[in-house]
């Protein structure tokens, strides 16, 4: 019995990354390396102009004078950035129709993805912006929503056509100071999602943006900014995955949310880069920065699923700036195998009567690592800062790791700051428990985990939450046994 | 329906069962009773197929079939169904989803059609009846913060869920008051058909004022070492197992 379970388990290990494919594609790509030169070349690509140029020379020269501090959690081999290709664009199959066509190898390859590009075919409730590699291929339902005055593009298409918005907002809330990673992405950033909801305008769908790293040896350095303007409201979705690799890729991303006075913005992940394989070899590293800033009685809310990438760095940060703002953190991380996650969030309170949430829940199977890492920081004009935490980890055997590094800051005495954390181990007496009602281990173990993340998974849209439920328990397939 | 012959079972090495004999037919009840430590669970655990326990000698035949060749959740949907001594909290999986859960997957691997969601509801509503179970019970999280005693029947009404057709009952009565003894004994005699059995295991004669026993079997030391009928709880109940060392030692 024990012999048929550990076969069962090792076929599912064997298979459980369905999104490993390659799209066979000619690629434009600038070599690898990284120079001033290789700076102004990808601005040049883009037919940037001089503002943005300067911008990023800025960053690369600040960027080329920092070094690398690892505080996290995380065993992080040395990276060579002269070994990485910045900018690699798919090169058409074909000649094509219109600018707004697609080559038809890159549409299978979304389609593969469960992401059809036809706006027929699509969920009517989602319009998607598909990134591969350093370029945009597609944003669908653009003109419904330009109709209500959104703007929802590529992030190089609004520097061309919204050049003044980019400039009032990009590096607003992340300045290419800020750390690391952010300044190398202010250097080299090639495409992504911009977003604009103007004032009263909710967006009558979700947008949603789906990364796709698919050349081998490239970085993807992608940027996002969504401006939500006053007592507006959007549903955002971020999506990723990565071709099989023997290979590490980096993968460095910045997303800027601006919530203004009384706006809502929901910003939902559902990251599943290539983890690399079984012995820890290869998959994505996930360097990331995102942060929000939100003006008075607005209210941003992240919610992840983060099951991908050999490495994750990331904590989603709000910036409570305007009296009465809301922010919450809801986080599902699971790590297995050779996996290493250091996660959390930073909630700054500098309004008053301002409020944040956080929900984590950690999971770790296999040999992995899995960190929560917050910062709760109230200033001292933030008079009744509320934040309440709850940081949990679920073990799943015995050769992983969790942690929790909670890290409170309080400048006004009228602050109330809760933190709870527990950790818990999936026993084997629940999952016999199971069986014995009839419920195999898969999916009993998909059952106990999705139990133990509902608070956070009730937080994403409907669709979301479902794919997030399988992802989930495939993540975790043979990691008890 | 159920041949157990000379099972030997054991845990880290200590043996625990030595030599196990019974035989269970459709329509029975048998109860099992002996002092701590003496294999009771041990006993339950095995015919579960908890692998905690590994089994050493001997062997089990239920319905036709080697039963210790089958996986815990085949015995399952077999018809084999343990209520815990000791029953297991699943926090944030709601007792409608689990049931949902292990009433489809059964389903499935017996080649039956799921049910669906208005049948589903309503067996829960019918069943619910037959433990006297609260409404609300059903929306928490598998027996997380129920009382000892919600637990016992929460099991019971597992147990009505799924009409297993072999039920072994693990100290069912224990951590139960007079009430809810009452409850759960009127719920597993309601559930009782003449193509079912049932074996009971229990430290105590008053169980079994409600629920009578066809066979009474005294455990000790890992072996059956007597058998009668009723009658004979409320010998040992008299005499206390002190009557039955004397016998053996």
């Amino acid at each position: 019995m024990k012999e048929n379970e550990d076969k069962i388990l090792d076929e599912v290990t064997n298979s459980d990354y369905k999104y490993g494919f390659v799209t066979d594609v000619d690629n434009d790509d600038i070599g690898k390396g990284l120079n001033e030169d290789v700076v102004r070349i990808i601005s040049s690509k883009k037919n940037e102009p001089e503002w943005l140029l300067d911008y990023r020379l800025k960053a690369f020269r600040h960027w080329k004078e920092m070094e690398f501090k690892n505080w996290a959690h995380l065993d992080i081999p040395e990276i060579n950035y002269q070994d990485i290709i910045y900018y690699s664009a798919p090169k058409p199959t074909k000649v094509l129709d219109s600018m707004d066509d697609v080559d038809p190898e890159l549409r299978k390859t979304f389609e593969k993805l469960g992401i059809p590009l036809d706006e027929q075919k699509m969920l009517s409730g989602v319009a998607v912006d598909a990134v591969i590699d350093s370029v945009s291929v597609k944003t669908t339902f653009k003109e419904n929503l330009a109709e209500r005055g959104i703007i929802f593009c590529s992030f190089s298409e609004a520097v061309r056509d919204y050049p003044d918005l980019v400039k009032k907002y990009l590096g607003s809330v992340v300045p290419y100071t800020d750390n690391f990673f952010a300044a190398l992405n202010s250097a080299v950033f090639s495409d992504g999602s911009f977003c604009y909801i103007p004032k009263g305008v909710r967006s009558p769908m979700e947008l949603s943006t789906y990364f796709r790293i698919n050349a081998a040896n490239t970085g993807q350095f992608e940027r996002t900014l969504i401006v939500a303007d006053d007592d507006s409201f959007v549903s955002y979705l971020e999506g990723c995955t990565a071709p099989q690799r023997d290979e590490n890729q980096l993968h460095a991303a910045i997303v800027e949310i601006i919530v203004n006075k009384g706006a809502e913005v929901k910003y939902s992940t559902v990251q599943n880069w290539y983890p690399g394989n079984k012995e820890g070899l290869g998959g994505i590293f996930n360097f990331v920065t995102k942060r929000g800033i939100i003006g008075e009685s607005g209210k941003l809310s992240w919610s992840q699923v983060e099951t991908g990438s050999a490495i994750t760095w990331k904590y989603p940060s709000c910036i409570l700036k305007g009296d009465n703002a809301i922010a919450e953190f809801y986080s599902v991380a699971v790590t297995n195998n050779y996996q290493q996650a250091d996660t959390g969030t930073k909630m700054i309170h500098i309004g008053k009567n301002t409020s944040s949430t956080i929900i984590s829940k950690g999971i770790s199977a296999g040999k992995s690592d899995n960190s929560y890492r917050g910062l709760v920081k109230v200033l001292k004009g933030a008079e009744n800062a509320r934040n309440f935490s709850q940081c949990d980890s679920l073990l799943l055997g015995d050769k992983c790791g969790a942690h929790t590094y909670p890290y409170i800051e309080v400048d006004n005495n009228t602050a109330v700051v809760e933190h709870e954390a527990t950790t818990s181990k999936i026993g084997e007496d629940q999952i016999f428990y199971c069986n014995q009602r009839g419920i195999p281990t898969e999916e009993a173990i998909g059952l106990i985990v999705n139990g133990y993340a509902k608070d956070v998974l009730s937080k994403l849209p409907m669709e979301f939450a479902v794919e997030a439920q399988k992802l989930l328990q495939i993540s975790l397939e043979g990691s008890v046994g | 329906m159920l041949k157990i012959k000379n099972l030997k079972a054991s845990i880290n090495n200590k043996e625990i069962l030595k030599g196990i004999n019974l035989e269970v037919k459709p329509g029975e009840v048998h109860a099992i009773m002996g002092p701590n430590g003496s294999g009771k669970s041990t006993l339950a655990a095995v015919l579960a197929g908890n692998e905690v326990f590994e089994v050493t000698e001997g062997e089990i035949t239920y319905l036709g079939e080697d039963l210790l060749n089958l996986s815990v959740e085949k015995r399952a949907s077999k018809g084999i169904f343990l209520g815990f001594q000791y029953p297991i909290e699943i926090p944030g999986v709601s007792m409608v989803n689990f049931m949902k859960s292990a009433v489809n997957e059964q389903r499935k691997t017996r080649g039956e059609e799921p049910l669906t969601a208005s049948a589903f509801l309503k067996l829960m509503r019918e069943k619910k009846e037959i433990v006297e179970l609260e409404a609300k019970l059903t929306n928490r999280s598998v027996n997380e913060g129920f009382s000892g005693g919600e637990k016992k029947k929460n099991e019971i009404f597992q147990m009505a869920m799924l009409e297993p057709k072999l039920a072994i009952l693990d100290e069912t009565d224990s951590g139960l008051d007079i009430d809810a003894l009452r409850i759960v004994a009127n719920g597993i005699n309601k559930l009782k058909t003449k193509d079912n059995a049932t074996i009971v295991i229990t430290h105590y004669q008053r169980l079994l004022d409600y629920i009578v026993p066809d066979f009474v079997h005294i455990l000790y030391n890992g072996r059956i070492v007597k058998t009668a009928g009723k009658e004979l709880a409320l010998e040992l109940e008299e005499k206390g197992y002190d009557w039955i060392k004397s016998q053996i030692d």
